[in-house]
């Protein structure tokens, strides 16, 4: 990978990680409503998946999506806009945290529901597929998400159908506040792949070049030879389920524990041992993405409310 | 204009519309080399092939969430339900995703799909799979609900249902594939959203839809011998609900009833009736009656449940009891 690209991955995890923090303090000052589920501990995932898919290669989640529509390049400012429910926002202040999304960006959601939008990856590869690219769909989903119908019909769909789907489970230990093993019946979700006669790998979910390189396969597979695929990246949320969790599910020395682990530390030390960047440069994007945060919570909340005109829009095309 | 079944006209504006538009497909359980369980889709395996005509595993969320996906990026699915009872396994999709997916995100998504269903009792088929639970799905904003009553409309609204930018649910009713009626043959264009006057007259008014329509004409048919006029309005959407037709026969008769084949209570019409009394009380000369199913889970046996479903003697007598 050429130094450019690890800087702006590099770049991309802090801003991510920035953006979410000002998110938190804007959400307990009141001005974030509704669900807010925040990304930080699981930057490598998104980031290492993002930068190993090409721009035609379509990504999808659920409402864990700041980070990814951050990876994805949908900017700061629409991301923030979007949190405090103003018209800049890329869903126009309508969807709020968990609905994140831009077409142009080739990023379709944000998804609340929790499984809901795996069988709608499989529609959107089937889409592809009709029209004969060899576009891939990512698409990301928690470990709880795995134990819903959806998950089985969607990955037996892709099977039997040959879609481009490179299914990506987050594993990052719970679903909202179950453990893995209280609720699915193996610890390793790769293991559901099996079931369905598909290819999985399990990669580290805080090492952003492993995460990179298991997806560069993983994507090179899904395309040659239009099957699916599922990757589990294991991985850790350092915050709540979502902004007011009580956290009695966990003990705070695991939290600790995986923190040592956090995967910017990680892809810093990366950084420096490799002699990609020196301190000095990554200070420097580190300045740029705090920067950058800050203008984007300037514009967010210069930025107008939606007009009650919005309120009827966009119900129908027609 | 030919006369042919519903279940031709049907068939024939799918196979029209697959011909005009690539970007036209089937998915569902035994759509293809079965030829569809109601037959609606026989020989299109063999004429368009299985990347046009695809059979499904038998799992409604991965049937309806492939077709929502596969909208999003520009296909248009028509996605069958081998009955509207199945759309509760994967109501997800057809309430909560397909509707609100264009809303949700600030208008940039298009879900151009139609989920065609058949509903309706009547065929001895049971309590779960002989339901006529149109009202539930008309009660969601960004749903396109329609359900036609005469083979021309079938074909027309379907075509337009196909043509649609938005999420269609399509209803037809399982006892009704053999109707027969005039249909226009080629292009045949009927508009989403409005309701149509099936039979003119001067002295009650019935707003009906689907099957309420073919039984509402009978009646209307038995009252005719006896002088009396009823004017018939055939809903054919329920949402966006066009009540312009309705008010206006109202209006003109000051006596109406709503029939419909669902249960009465929270039904269509409950809601046909709400808005005759908010913008049109003071034309009413007697109470709105409404002839529906009885308020029970439909039985298997065929006296009993022709018992529960509304039938032509319901609708003469509630006609002659508005006109008192």
């Amino acid at each position: 990978m050429d130094k450019q690209k690890l800087l702006q991955m590099y770049y991309e995890m802090v801003l991510i990680r920035r953006v979410e923090e000002r998110g938190a303090e804007l959400y307990q000052a009141g001005k974030i409503g509704g669900f807010m589920h925040l990304y930080i501990g699981q930057e490598a995932v998104s980031t290492g998946l993002i930068a190993a898919r090409e721009p035609r290669d379509r990504v999808i989640t659920a409402y864990r999506d700041h980070g990814v529509a951050l990876n994805c390049g949908i900017s700061a400012n629409e991301v923030m806009a979007e949190l405090l429910g103003k018209i800049t926002g890329m869903s126009k202040g309508k969807g709020g945290s968990m609905h994140m999304a831009s077409v142009e960006k080739n990023m379709w959601g944000g998804h609340a529901i929790v499984g809901g939008h795996l069988p709608i990856a499989a529609g959107l590869a089937l889409g592809d597929q009709y029209a004969g690219n060899d576009n891939i769909t990512i698409c990301m989903f928690g470990d709880g998400a795995t134990n819903i119908g959806y998950f089985h019909e969607a990955l037996n769909l892709s099977k039997i159908w040959n879609l481009r789907v490179l299914w990506v489970c987050e594993n990052n230990q719970y679903g909202m506040g179950t453990a893995v093993e209280r609720a699915s019946a193996v610890d390793e979700i790769r293991q559901k792949a099996d079931g369905y006669g598909m290819k999985s790998d399990r990669v580290d979910g805080m090492d952003v070049i492993k995460v990179y390189e298991a997806a560069q396969k993983a994507i090179q597979y899904v395309r040659e030879t239009s099957q699916p695929y599922l990757l589990e990246a294991v991985t850790y949320r350092f915050r709540g389920h979502s902004m007011g969790d009580p956290e009695r599910y966990r003990q705070q020395d695991e939290v600790k524990k995986w923190q040592e682990n956090d995967p910017i530390g990680i892809f810093r030390a990366y950084l420096l041992k490799h002699q990609v960047a020196t301190e000095s440069e990554l200070n420097a994007l580190d300045d740029q993405a705090q920067a950058d945060t800050d203008k984007a919570v300037e514009f967010a909340e210069a930025s107008p409310e939606p007009g009650l005109e919005e309120l009827f829009k966009d119900i129908y095309v027609d | 204009m030919a006369r042919i079944t519903m279940r031709e006209a049907i068939s024939q504006a799918l196979m029209e519309e697959m011909d005009r538009d690539p970007a036209v497909f089937i998915l569902g359980e035994e759509v293809g080399v079965w030829g569809g369980t109601y037959a609606v889709t026989k020989g299109f395996y063999d004429k368009y092939g299985p990347q046009r005509v695809k059979d499904t595993p038998i799992a409604e969320n991965a049937i309806l969430g492939a077709a929502i996906g596969a909208a999003m990026v520009g296909q248009r699915p028509i996605a069958e339900l081998m009955t509207i009872n199945f759309a509760f396994s994967a109501m997800d999709y057809v309430v909560n995703q397909a509707p609100k997916l264009r809303y949700m995100f600030g208008g940039q998504f298009k879900v151009p799909m139609v989920i065609r269903a058949v509903g309706g009792g009547g065929r001895q088929l049971g309590a779960t799979h002989s339901q006529t639970p149109d009202a539930i799905f008309a009660h969601f904003p960004g749903l396109i609900v329609v359900s036609p009553g005469t083979p021309a409309d079938a074909k027309g609204l379907l075509k337009s249902a196909i043509r649609s930018d938005d999420p269609v649910l399509f209803i037809e009713h399982a006892t009704m594939y053999q109707v027969r009626g005039e249909v226009p043959e080629g292009e045949h264009l009927e508009p989403i959203g409005k309701s149509k006057i099936q039979r003119p007259g001067k002295d009650v008014t019935i707003v009906t839809y689907c099957k309420g329509l073919e039984l509402s004409m009978k009646a209307a048919d038995q009252l005719a011998k006896e002088g009396i006029e009823v004017e018939i309005v055939d809903l054919r959407t329920l949402r966006p609900l066009d009540m312009e037709p309705v008010l206006e026969s109202f209006k003109k008769t000051n006596r109406a009833v709503v029939v419909e084949e669902g249960w009465k209570s929270y039904g269509v019409g409950a809601e046909v009736v709400s808005r005759m009394y908010e913008e049109a009380f003071d034309y009413a000369d007697a109470p709105i009656l409404r002839v529906a199913q009885k308020e029970v889970p439909l039985p298997y046996n065929r006296t009993l449940e022709q018992a529960a479903l509304p039938q032509v003697p319901d609708i003469v007598a509630a006609v002659k009891e508005v006109l008192k």
